[in-house]
């Protein structure tokens, strides 16, 4: 069973993620993803990019970076072997192209427990930090340009479930 | 890429259909892809012994192979303002071959003045729904 204290936390912005371009075309290789933006630079500067353009649920490897702080903490009893994933929505507020430099501001919004099972809402808040800035800027919750949101609902069931 | 023109769509149209295969070497490539190294996705014991019938293949990458029919049609992977589904259904992926999923997306909603599309997601393995409620919203 989740523990329910964990409900309504917010995590200072992490440790910031370098969005590669070898990442993006592995990435885009794994789902499938063959559009010339995710793998050509010229392709992509040609329809307005910067640089390479991440698949829309790239967002999901930074984000699970995040979460992970809130999920291998032992006092949230979070079993990752009973961990089945309920829900995923991403809102891009830009697309993340390589080179940018992310970091997350975790949010536990919601943990429910009914029976056996357990559904934890998490939110994480994706900002761009400034070029040639590895460290959050800002107000703590604020800490860059917005990115993406991404939200995430995990089913854990328990050992009777 | 060619673009869709936003004035020629209407609600109900659609957009195409798509069917993607999963095997065990797609998984072990997006579990070292995303960083999601749950046994449940490559190991038969470990998913047996936590209750599900076989291993299963990731909802991301469900979610994220499926949405390749939007992103296409658009013509522009960063058209994708807003993504969301809800894993209803674990894909088994069997041990020799492949599982199948079939995508139909068709136009669920159109805002003219904000220049967006809603593209709503059929997601099927063996005609059984695989992923719930998955719209997509494109900007054009």
């Amino acid at each position: 069973m989740a523990n329910a204290d964990f409900e309504g936390r917010v995590y200072p912005a992490n440790a910031s993620y370098s969005v590669g371009r070898e990442k993006i075309r592995e990435f885009a290789s794994a789902v499938g993803a063959t559009h010339p933006a995710h793998h050509d630079l010229v392709a992509a500067r040609g329809s307005g990019y910067p640089d390479l353009v991440a698949p829309p649920t790239f967002a999901v490897v930074v984000a699970q970076r995040a979460e992970s702080q809130y999920i291998s903490d032992p006092a949230a009893d979070v079993d990752f072997s009973r961990v089945v994933h309920a829900d995923e929505r991403f809102t891009h507020h830009r697309p993340i192209v390589a080179g940018d430099e992310l970091t997350t501001v975790l949010h536990v919004d919601r943990i429910v427990s009914r029976g056996a099972i357990s559904m934890v809402t998490t939110r994480c808040e994706i900002f761009a930090l400034p070029t040639g800035i590895e460290e959050p800027v800002g107000d703590a919750e604020t800490p860059g340009e917005p990115v993406a949101t991404v939200t995430s609902t995990l089913a854990i069931r328990g050992e009777d479930a | 890429m060619s673009r869709p023109d936003i004035a020629t769509l209407a609600v109900g149209d659609v957009i195409g259909t798509r069917t993607v295969t999963f095997d065990r070497a797609n998984l072990v490539r997006y579990a070292g892809a995303s960083g999601d190294f749950n046994p449940i996705h490559w190991n038969d014991k470990f998913a047996e012994s936590v209750d599900l019938p076989s291993v299963i293949a990731h909802g991301m990458l469900t979610m994220g192979s499926v949405v390749g029919l939007v992103s296409d049609w658009a013509g522009d992977p960063g058209a994708v303002v807003d993504y969301q589904a809800r894993f209803t259904k674990p894909v088994e992926v069997p041990n020799p071959g492949a599982a199948s999923i079939d995508v139909t997306g068709t136009v669920g909603a159109i805002d003219t003045e904000a220049g967006t599309v809603r593209v709503d997601l059929a997601v099927t393995v063996d005609g059984a729904k695989v992923l719930g409620r998955t719209q997509v919203l494109v900007r054009l």
